[in-house]
């Protein structure tokens, strides 16, 4: 939800809110959020350039044990001793971590984000002298290379440099002092910072961090979601860095690397030869600048380099900085893409595996209005024959926006309303906020204060902001105790009106704080011994994981969670679903749904997608068709729209679009299996969904900045329509000798092509890969659940050798049982000499149908 | 309406399907409505019932589709769309979508389409039988009862509606006069101005000599002007008896111009033409007033006469004021009455100041202001402001002033014939059973606001307790399906929301003995939704024709 109808919500109470919110309602108010200018941090250290770097690595500091080197480094400027920690971790990654060697008081380290302390492997010195160390990263002649002085790693693989740290001079580690009143501390934004009407106390001074890292051969990078830009980075020479700063940002623009809801330090760098990552292990507001010596250059421009063979090699300079913690990088050195997602996986795990009816349609609306409203819809579906799994109440269903509660007089009745949704074996998703109405005589704020959970402010009395409801709290979800308290919310004897069908949507939790700085909370404010500054990307984390905790331990376990958020980090993979915030209905918008949920997918969080139909403003019929087309071959796939616009239901535009959107989700629906399989792969394995085309073809150049196609697993491709009055698209096939059929037509085309479709408003262009085979439920029903007996059918496309591979996955659908007691069936299929192969137990009745020309 | 006619007309058809259920036991095979039986012959091979193919008979309901149009499999989920036909004994019998068999929730109400899902359905048909036939006996009773009120409705409809066309062909005489009038002003008065304009051009070394004669053209004009309006029987000529009706031309003063004082005023003549008036009129016209302005056309007269009980002022002003309690007909009529209490107040004063003055016309609610040297004139034409404003620089003489005066009430004369013209012109329903909705308004009260139905006009919310009102839209049109035009009124451009669009209404009639707003809602941010019900909906209820032409 968006902040301006939180100023008319809150009505009299803020008509100061309701005046700026007015000034901001056509288009992001840029002015409400920070450039790098603004931020002091990110200014100092944008200033200092690209040199000889200050620091000198002490060698005869130099400590081997059997999981790691220790190292100490010196800035010679202010002879200040840096601490370095090298790591070789399992899977083929390094770990760097360079902390102050005597801090004045502890920094911070991201918890609870690792699944585990990554296991290690042996380093051992390879070569020393005065200039430097060399390590051996294992076998294949990885090596890792400290340089003395001035200080800088490489990490190379027999003759090539695979990455450098340092390169560049820009690491930077501002140490903690105590504030003296020289001219120096008293430069402004060391000591306090004013942004618009709001001053940041600060209270340990300067504290950031900065380090370079060099990706020689590398003209791709991608990733450090969310940012509402393509998939491939852009250079951030002459405009902002990247920024990563979980913010509730008002009607965003696209195309630009302003901070958005979610953000997850992680970069991956591709070329034809190799894929690694980096991963910033930093949860503080953070900004990343990229420059590339080819960016600025034309096609024309690098072929005469070519030609003149002046061309000197390709290169991408990253560059991180912090505004606190420590400097703790994990680098993924592939080499193949599917390396770099099970190295990340390994690090912060999968994707969590969610109800199989968490995969279907989601039906959500701000608001609907009341238990007859709720019925209406449930009902509208089976009238106009539309499957239909989930139906969500937004903010306006709690009785003054005090979550876990009900509007009396709309939803006085919310047990008898989720029956009504239980009898058409349907499900419900309500709203539970992180910001908690100031109210005596509310349950949970009560708890809250006497059991002193709250966020505290720099006074250290509770910190209180508003928010929808007005003033409100925030509990401070970094303490095991708070998600604790919090998750027993949500048993069924707290969590009154609530049943094993309703589910759980966290909004606003950025954490969005409408008076706050930027939007969000104070940096100051205070989480126990650590700032806010701190941690701050983690708060949407945290709520979202303590939240599915709840939904666990409601049913003792037994059931798998299902939790939309809104804001994330890395690792929030673990927790549920994450979705693109509030867009519009613009075509630009559903574009950038693709390129948006790639990257996130490539840093691990699958369950992806955007509102269909556009959240902001109404979208044309053509759009809401194209949009539902698109997002039923998105991993979440949810249509939403805000208070203000007309109504949307899927058959309020007349019969013809009614059927339109009906066939889009009855595609959906019959593909549920191989979703369900897609999701329990993601899980295994940390393989992403949705992919962009290169992670399947690496070496396929024409790929690596394609983002309005993507592959679904391994052998769906697909190219929605986002152009308006789009008379064809033109699809790239890729895989040389391979070949690849239309779904609708089975039509046969062959790989590694550009290919030409004429599209009609029906046209969802998607093609299966030769020699696969996926498989299907034909018979859709209302719900998925409703389908849960009927026949697969296994769609068999033929590779040019006339074979086929797939595979099957069933379980029940909902509960831990797979993961327990080892309840499921997954089985490989062959298809070969006319025959398809499986060890099928006769459980299930198949149909077959094979389609081969 | 449409509706319930089907309803009545699926009781009949339900008793006798009823009774076919229990005497015959026919066996077809699962999901075969008795009427398609004949297509399910277990002796022969199955034809799909869209000739496409011709399959064995046991691959009916093998549960794998054959047919192309479904029809192999009614009794299963196997096509995507295949129908299956519930037997319902006791209440409709119907078609489900094949999809919802055995898909664990019960469709039929005989819970025939869950035979293998592990569902257990109760049959609850008769009871779905017993409330429906209740439901439509109810219904009926109302839909008779309605339907008597609707044709009381018409009838008056009837009535009312001639009387309107009277009054408004009275209001189109009166009109007429009075624009032929205006027409001929305006005629003398362009033809005094073009020579002006176009003397001034040609001849401006000579302006001062042309100036004289063009006073004298001027003088001339007012004169013709004043002819104009002396010759009551236009017939040409100016009669003793025509300037009688201009006493303040007695010439001794004692009140009474007497016919020997007209006549003396006429030089002797008893009747004269324009020429020779010409000669006369400068005995006359330093007293002489002019007759067009202020008194009132008599059209305006005529009309608000007709109502008695026209709301007064203060109604006028309580209805503004938001009291909940006033019901406030909008009646342009008695709007009309309201300003004409304007002009009486402000008479006196008139004559002193020769202050202007519109005459109050329907929609318009007049306000006249005199300031010093300027004379304004307000019109108020549905919350638009029109303004006539004229300074007495601009206008020299008495008699200007009124000719100003008097088109400035042609300007506004329209407006009161058309809002006869558009009352008459409502689209009151095909025997005009809506008409007595107009000017009335209804109220229903939620838990938050009092919502305000004024069918024709307008609607509007109000919260409870304070604050102001809003308008959900103003009339916008009939906007039923095609067919049955008449069940849905649709009300647009209220208050614009933020960011969203204008509030708008949509009424749904249907059939009460009552006319009533029984329910609103707000399905989308500012698209209101109001049920509202009329006897002027409810169908001629067929199966009680004698019945209704008994009571008749």
């Amino acid at each position: 939800c968006p902040l301006v109808a939180a100023a008319a919500a809150m009505g009299a109470l803020s008509l100061g809110w309701f005046a700026l919110c007015l000034g901001v309602a056509v288009a992001v108010d840029r002015g409400n959020f920070k450039t790098c200018e603004q931020s002091a941090f990110c200014k100092r250290q944008r200033a200092m350039k690209a040199g000889q770097s200050p620091y000198r690595a002490l060698l005869d500091t130099l400590e081997l044990s059997d999981s790691r080197v220790t190292l100490q480094l010196i800035n010679d400027n202010n002879k200040v001793h840096l601490l370095l920690e090298l790591y070789r971790l399992q899977g083929n990654m390094t770990r760097v971590k360079i902390n102050e060697l005597k801090p004045l008081k502890p920094r911070f380290e991201v918890p609870d984000v690792l699944i585990a302390d990554p296991p290690t492997e042996p380093l051992s010195v390879v070569s020393r002298d005065e200039n430097g160390v060399v390590l051996s990263l294992g076998d294949e002649a990885r090596r890792l290379i400290v340089s003395a002085q001035p200080f800088r790693l490489d990490i190379v693989e027999g003759p090539q440099v695979l990455l450098s740290l340092n390169s560049r001079g820009l690491l930077a580690f501002e140490h903690l002092r105590p504030r003296k009143d020289t001219e120096d501390d008293n430069q402004p934004g060391l000591w306090e910072e004013t942004f618009k009407s709001h001053t940041d106390s600060k209270p340990n001074g300067p504290t950031s961090i900065s380090l370079d890292f060099s990706l020689p051969g590398v003209e791709h990078v991608y990733g450090i979601p969310e940012h509402a830009d393509n998939l491939k980075l852009k250079s951030t020479d002459g405009g902002d860095p990247y920024r990563l700063y979980n913010l509730d940002v008002f009607q965003y623009e696209l195309y630009n690397p302003m901070a958005l809801y979610g953000a997850v330090p992680v970069l991956l760098s591709h070329n034809a030869q190799r894929t690694m990552g980096i991963f910033w292990f930093n949860a503080a507001e953070t900004w990343v600048d990229i420059s590339s010596n080819t960016a600025g250059k034309t096609v024309f421009g690098k072929m005469l380099d070519y030609v003149q063979g002046a061309s000197e090699t390709p290169q991408t300079d990253i560059r991180w900085i912090s505004e606190s913690g420590i400097i703790d990088v994990f680098i993924m050195l592939g080499p193949k893409p599917a390396d770099v997602f099970t190295q990340y996986a390994s690090l912060t795990g999968t994707q969590s595996f969610p109800p199989l009816s968490a995969l279907a349609y989601h039906q959500c609306r701000w608001n609907y209005n009341d238990q007859e409203d709720v019925r209406a819809v449930n009902q509208g579906f089976d009238e106009h024959d539309i499957p239909c799994d989930f139906i969500w109440l937004d903010i306006e269903h709690t009785d003054g926006k005090r979550y876990f509660t009900w509007d009396p007089s709309k939803f006085p009745k919310p047990l008898e309303m989720l029956q009504d949704l239980t009898d058409k074996r349907r499900k419900m998703v309500a709203i539970v906020d992180p910001h908690i109405k100031v109210d005596s005589g509310y349950k949970i704020h009560s708890e809250l204060r006497s059991k002193n959970l709250y966020v505290k402010n720099k006074d250290g009395a509770d910190y209180e902001g508003w928010c929808w409801p007005g003033n409100a709290g925030y509990p401070d979800f970094i303490r095991p105790d708070t998600r604790a308290w919090w998750a027993s919310m949500f048993a069924y004897d707290q969590y009154e009106g609530s049943t094993e069908n309703l589910y759980t949507w966290n909004d606003m939790n950025e954490p969005s704080v409408f008076n706050g700085p930027e939007v969000t909370m104070h940096k100051d404010a205070v989480h126990g011994a650590w700032e806010h500054r701190d941690l701050h990307n983690l708060y949407g984390f945290y709520v979202q994981m303590a939240t599915a905790e709840g939904l666990i331990q409601r049913s003792e376990g037994k059931e798998r969670p299902f939790v939309l958020t809104r804001a994330f980090f890395a690792g929030s993979q673990r927790y549920g679903a994450v979705w693109t915030g509030d867009n519009a209905a613009e075509w630009d918008h559903l574009k950038i749904s693709i390129p948006m949920c790639l990257n996130l997918n490539l840093v691990g969080i699958s369950f992806c997608g955007a509102d269909v139909g556009g959240f902001f403003k109404s979208p044309s019929t053509e759009l809401l068709v194209r949009w539902y087309q698109a997002g039923a071959y998105q991993p979440f796939f949810r249509a939403h729209a805000h208070m203000d616009t007309p109504r949307r239901e899927p058959w309020l535009f007349g019969p013809e679009n009614t059927a339109l959107i009906r066939e889009a989700i009855l595609q959906r629906y019959a593909l549920l299996p191989y979703w369900y399989q897609l999701f329990y792969h993601a899980y295994l394995t940390g393989q992403p969904i949705m992919r962009p085309l290169w992670v399947e073809y690496p070496g396929d150049a024409s790929t690596f900045a394609m983002d309005d196609q993507y592959l679904l697993g391994r052998d769906l491709l697909v190219h929605p329509v986002t152009e308006e009055g789009a008379r064809g698209i033109t699809a790239y096939l890729p895989g040389q000798g391979e070949v690849w059929y239309d779904v609708h037509t089975f039509q046969k085309h062959n790989g590694a092509q550009n290919l030409y479709i004429p599209v009609t408003i029906s046209s969802i262009p998607v093609f299966q890969h030769g020699g696969s085979i996926i498989p299907k439920k034909l018979r859709i029903r209302r719900s998925s659940s409703c389908m849960e007996n009927d026949p697969y059918t296994f769609i068999v496309a033929l590779s040019p050798q006339r074979t086929a591979e797939g595979e099957l996955y069933i379980d029940d659908g909902h509960t831990f049982s797979y993961r327990t007691e080892k309840k499921f069936i997954h089985r490989r299929l062959t298809f070969a000499n006319n025959t398809l192969t499986s060890r099928s137990d006769a459980l299930f009745h198949f149909t077959l149908e094979i389609s081969s020309e | 309406m449409q509706h319930n006619v089907n309803w009545l007309q699926a009781l009949l058809v339900l008793s006798l399907s009823v009774t076919l259920g229990w005497t015959v036991e026919v066996q077809r095979p699962r999901g075969v409505p008795l009427t398609k039986r004949q297509f399910y012959d277990e002796a022969k091979p199955f034809t799909c019932l869209d000739g496409s193919r011709t399959i064995p008979f046991d691959r009916v309901n093998d549960d794998y589709c054959d047919c192309k149009d479904g029809s192999d499999e009614p009794g299963t989920a196997a096509c995507p769309n295949g129908s299956f036909h519930c037997t319902n004994a006791g209440y409709r019998p119907t078609f489900i979508p094949s999809s919802r068999i055995n898909d664990g929730i019960c469709d039929c109400c005989d819970g025939t389409d869950e035979y293998n899902s592990g569902a257990s359905c109760q049959n609850t048909c008769k009871e779905l039988g017993r409330k429906e036939r209740e439901a439509l006996q109810k219904l009926a009773e109302i839909t008779k009862e309605g339907f008597l009120l609707k044709q009381q409705l018409i009838e008056e409809a009837k009535k009312g509606q001639q009387e309107k066309q009277s009054r408004l062909s009275e209001l189109q005489d009166s009109r007429k006069g009075h624009e032929d009038k205006v027409e001929a002003l305006r005629t003398v008065k362009e033809t005094a101005e073009q020579p002006e304009k176009e003397a001034k051009e040609r001849h401006l070394k000579a302006w001062e000599e042309h100036k004289a004669a063009l006073r004298l053209e001027k003088e001339k004009a007012k004169m013709a002007e004043v002819f104009l309006e002396l010759d009551d029987n236009a017939d040409g000529f100016v009669d003793v008896s025509e300037l009688q009706t201009h006493q303040e031309l007695d010439p001794d003063g004692d009140g009474t111009l007497t016919d020997t004082e007209a006549q003396g005023l006429l030089g002797g003549a008893h009747k004269v033409d324009s020429t020779e008036f010409m000669n006369m009129w400068s005995n006359m016209k330093e007293k002489y007033v002019s007759e067009v302005c202020p008194p009132t056309p008599s059209s305006y007269d005529s009309s608000h006469d007709e109502q008695k009980d026209s709301t007064s002022d203060k109604d006028q002003e309580r209805d503004l004021d938001k009291d909940p309690d006033s019901v406030y007909p909008e009646d342009d009529l008695d709007e009309d009455a309201a300003g004409e209490d304007d002009e009486d107040d402000d008479d006196d004063d008139d004559h002193q100041v020769s202050l202007l003055f519109c005459i109050a016309t329907p929609f318009i609610q007049p306000h006249h202001i005199f300031l010093s040297q300027q004379y304004i004139c307000v019109c108020v034409y549905q919350r638009q402001y029109k303004i006539f404003m004229y300074t007495l620089s601009t206008v020299s003489s008495v008699c200007e002033r009124e000719r100003w005066c008097l088109l400035c009430n042609a300007a506004l004369l329209p407006f009161s014939f058309r809002a006869l013209e558009k009352e008459i012109s409502f689209d009151f329903g095909p025997s005009s059973e809506f008409a007595y909705l107009y000017s009335q308004c209804y109220e229903l009260t939620t838990n938050e606001y009092i919502y305000r139905l004024c069918p024709f006009n307008r609607v509007s919310q109000k919260p409870k307790y304070g604050g102001s009102e809003t308008s959900l839209g103003s009339w916008g049109s009939w906007s039923g399906p095609e067919d049955n035009k008449y069940s849905v009124m649709k009300y647009e451009h209220g208050m614009g929301c933020w960011q969203g669009p204008n509030r708008s209404t949509t009424v749904k009639l249907t059939c009460g003995k009552e006319t009533a707003v029984v329910s609103t809602s707000e399905p989308s941010r500012c698209e209101y939704l109001m049920e509202f019900t009329t006897p002027a909906v409810c169908l001629e209820p067929p199966n009680i024709d004698t019945q209704v032409h008994d009571e008749f």
